[in-house]
């Protein structure tokens, strides 16, 4: 992966949420938490800065971000597009949603379309498992997706972003 | 509920809102502001009423109507005919599957007939984001009858009394937990509540949090009490938004009334609680994972002893329990141990929250007394298979569960049956499934989430899960051999007993629980290359029967992938190279001219 050069602004920014949380090391969960609720991904030139600013080695940050689900480290799409694949789903046909969601984008779980619209991932319940299978855009839940459905709910985004998709 | 006349509760469970109920508690408000009576109507957004599967649930009091389905435009129809004219929605109410007879009131509905409701008593009822509700309905009574007229160990000794038991998993006595973290001397212990519910196919925790928030702070406010903490830590995954919002809410309020804070209600009891944020992983259910990760570490888990009630957070004397648990104490500390212990069966006393969900008919959040069977939640409450299909088995247990078949639906459901059975109780997930599953597939499909979740740190956990995937997928695609099974069999066992923590301990049984009740599926994928269920797409192929296609171009118009060719009213045909065996044409087909062979 090709190095980044992190802006001076966001640099700024990482070390004012560290500064936030007393540099502690016992903070490192939230701080992670916060820098990529802003930047919305922690690319390894991020980790360094939160390292430094911590005071601990960046393979412990490293394992730590690679430890958690939530984290990650590549940008995510426009519009995140993730597969509910909890057990209520999975029995509900939730996979032949996701492998027609990859047939049609062309991408595989973690991976981001070519044109940066679209990421897919999977998720572990969403708590509606009454609407099972779930499929999540952002914000918005769709549920009871069938795969004839799939091609429907992207090309809802494929044009831009839909308004509803705003109020969800 | 002071000045208004009558109430509008609208479900905010995580269910209902995904089909728009804020829309639709929004509309409520604007059709009532319109006529001016929102002075005399109140809308609420309360937690999860639990019968999602007819959700969104708009509910009317004091009549107590319970409309299902409801929609953001059937608002103007609910207030013009039932708020003003008195006259109910016939549309919206629920019709009973069986008398087709429409059913006004939650109370009478099979759904909720053998539900016994303690720690989702408020659920559905108040306003979790109004603490005045929370009081009105008995809340912080507990806490007040701790601190005024309960030494300590009083308290403790009514809880080990009422027999409760942890409802995250393991089933340890509560009351004995408490009392082991209380005799460890140390000026600053900690209260945990794990509120990282990993279990696929499970949302009782989050139900709790968001429709009764409270309650979680009273019970974490006695524990404090008892074990003789001040401080306490919610572990809550990040994903849950509603939930930590509606708590952080509470906290507020019950520290602007001062229930949380220094002095508790007049007397020198000090106690608070922070929120500590988890990122998914779900190895973080087991104590010392969660305690890692709550010290800013990979949530890896120790080896015990030393126990947490010994060294904890910080190296702190620390007791953990999970949301439900927490919801049962103040009703017990109320009502006395006599009144939880007189629910249940002998060894598990009390209630349990289930997440029903998978092939039924009714899924939703249930609540039922220990010793209830399983024929009972699936058939009574559960309202059977759907689409009339045959009931396979019930998972319990989730990824450390096992698959239960027909022969155990009227086991009496408790910690010890199921354990006795090849399962266990877990946190309360059960999924149903019916003819059309494939047992081998569903442990594959557990094992995935084992693999993904293993935290890495134990050979047997971290490589024998890895091994038990792939025979499964082998003989998934109909490459397995006869020996495999004994490998599996002995491979589980190994995990079984080798592993650090309960997250490896665990993780092989939804591999022999279903060896042992589907060794037929098993076999017939080895041996016929076939999958009985129909679910393997390596072992099966869609063809379509000449006798029966009147070519009506359907299935060609449904295809993905543009397989299947014909003329118009002549038979098609499917090309096995191209097709990627979706089964689009297969549901589309009117004439059951396509055949799963």
């Amino acid at each position: 992966m090709p190095k980044i050069k992190l802006a001076e602004k966001t640099i700024t920014q990482i070390k004012e949420v560290c500064a936030k949380f007393n540099h502690e090391e016992g903070e490192l969960i939230n701080v992670l938490h916060q820098v990529q609720g802003r930047l919305g991904y922690l690319p390894a030139e991020v980790q360094e800065v939160i390292a430094r600013e911590l005071n601990m080695s960046v393979a412990k940050v490293y394992g730590v971000v690679t430890f958690y689900s939530f984290f990650t480290m590549l940008p995510q799409g426009e519009f995140p597009i993730s597969i509910c694949m909890g057990t209520a789903c999975y029995v509900r046909g939730a996979e032949q949603v996701l492998s027609e969601f990859k047939r049609q984008l062309k991408i595989e779980v973690g991976e981001t379309s070519a044109d940066g619209k679209f990421s897919l991932s999977s998720l572990r319940c969403v708590g509606a498992c009454g609407l099972a299978p779930v499929v999540t855009v952002g914000e918005k839940v769709y549920g009871r997706v069938s795969p004839q459905q799939v091609s429907k709910i992207i090309a809802e985004y494929q044009e831009g972003c839909p308004a509803e998709s705003k109020s969800a | 509920m002071a000045d208004y006349k009558m109430h509008v509760l609208v479900c905010g469970g995580t269910g209902c809102k995904a089909s728009q109920s804020e829309l639709i508690k929004k509309n409520f408000q604007n059709q009532l502001e319109e006529r001016g009576l929102d002075q005399d109507v109140q809308v609420i957004h309360t937690g999860c009423f639990g019968f999602c599967e007819q959700g969104p649930i708009v509910k009317i009091q004091p009549d107590n109507t319970f409309y299902v389905g409801v929609t953001p435009e059937d608002s103007r129809e609910i207030v013009e005919e039932h708020l003003i004219k008195g006259r109910k929605v016939e549309r919206l109410l629920y019709t009973d599957p069986t008398t087709l007879g429409q059913i006004t009131e939650s109370k009478n509905m099979d759904f909720y007939k053998k539900q016994v409701r303690v720690a989702l008593r408020n659920c559905g009822f108040i306003n979790p984001e109004n603490i005045e509700e929370y009081i009105g309905n008995n809340g912080y009574a507990a806490l007040g009858k701790c601190l005024e007229e309960l030494s300590p160990e009083q308290a403790i000794q009514t809880i080990i009394d009422s027999g409760l038991r942890g409802r995250g998993g393991g089933g340890f006595p509560t009351g004995l937990k408490w009392d082991i973290t209380r005799k460890v001397e140390h000026e600053q212990k900690y209260v945990v509540c794990n509120a990282d519910e990993g279990d696929p196919g499970a949302f009782m925790d989050r139900s709790i949090l968001e429709g009764d928030p409270h309650t979680v702070i009273e019970a974490m406010a006695i524990c404090g009490y008892c074990i003789g903490a001040n401080k306490g830590l919610v572990y809550i995954r990040a994903e849950y938004p509603l939930a930590i919002q509606r708590l952080k809410t509470a906290l507020r309020q019950a520290r602007q009334y001062g229930l949380l804070g220094q002095n508790i209600l007049g007397t020198d009891f000090d106690f608070d609680i922070e929120i500590r944020y988890g990122a998914g992983a779900f190895v973080c259910g087991e104590e010392t994972a969660l305690i890692h990760s709550m010290e800013g570490k990979r949530g890896e888990p120790t080896f015990k002893p030393p126990f947490p009630s010994q060294e904890g957070y910080l190296g702190k004397p620390t007791n953990v329990n999970n949301v439900e648990t927490f919801a049962n104490v103040p009703p017990i500390i109320t009502k006395g141990a006599e009144w939880f212990s007189s629910i249940g069966t002998e060894k598990s006393k009390g209630t349990k929250v289930f997440a029903l969900a998978g092939k039924i008919n009714n899924v939703g959040l249930i609540e039922v007394p220990m010793g209830t069977t399983l024929r009972e939640v699936i058939y009574d409450i559960g309202g059977g298979i759907k689409n009339g299909k045959e009931f396979k088995s019930v998972q319990t247990g989730g990824p450390s569960g096992g698959c239960l078949t027909k022969a155990f639906l009227d086991t009496p459901i408790d910690y010890d049956n199921l354990l006795a059975a090849g399962s266990m109780m877990g946190s309360g997930g059960m999924i149903v499934m019916d003819e059309d599953d494939c047992m081998v597939s569903i442990a594959k499909f557990y094992l995935e989430f084992t693999l993904d979740e293993s935290c890495g740190k134990c050979t047997p956990c971290r490589i024998g899960n890895k091994r038990l995937h792939e025979i499964l997928e082998k003989i998934t695609e109909g490459k397995g051999t006869p020996e495999d099974l004994t490998k599996l069999r002995m491979l589980s066992h190994v995990i079984k007993d080798s592993s650090l923590c309960g997250l490896g301990q665990t993780s092989p049984n939804p591999v022999l629980s279903t060896l042992d009740n589907f060794m037929h599926e098993y076999e017939a994928h080895i041996n016929d290359s076939t999958c009985p269920a129909g679910q393997c797409k390596a072992l099966l192929q869609y063809i379509i029967d000449d006798e029966k296609c009147t070519g009506c171009t359907l299935c060609f118009r449904n295809c993905p992938v543009g397989a299947i060719s014909g003329e118009k009213r002549s038979p098609h045909y499917i090309d096995q190279t191209l097709c990627i065996k979706c089964g689009a044409c297969y549901e589309k087909c009117k004439f059951d001219a396509i055949k799963i062979a």
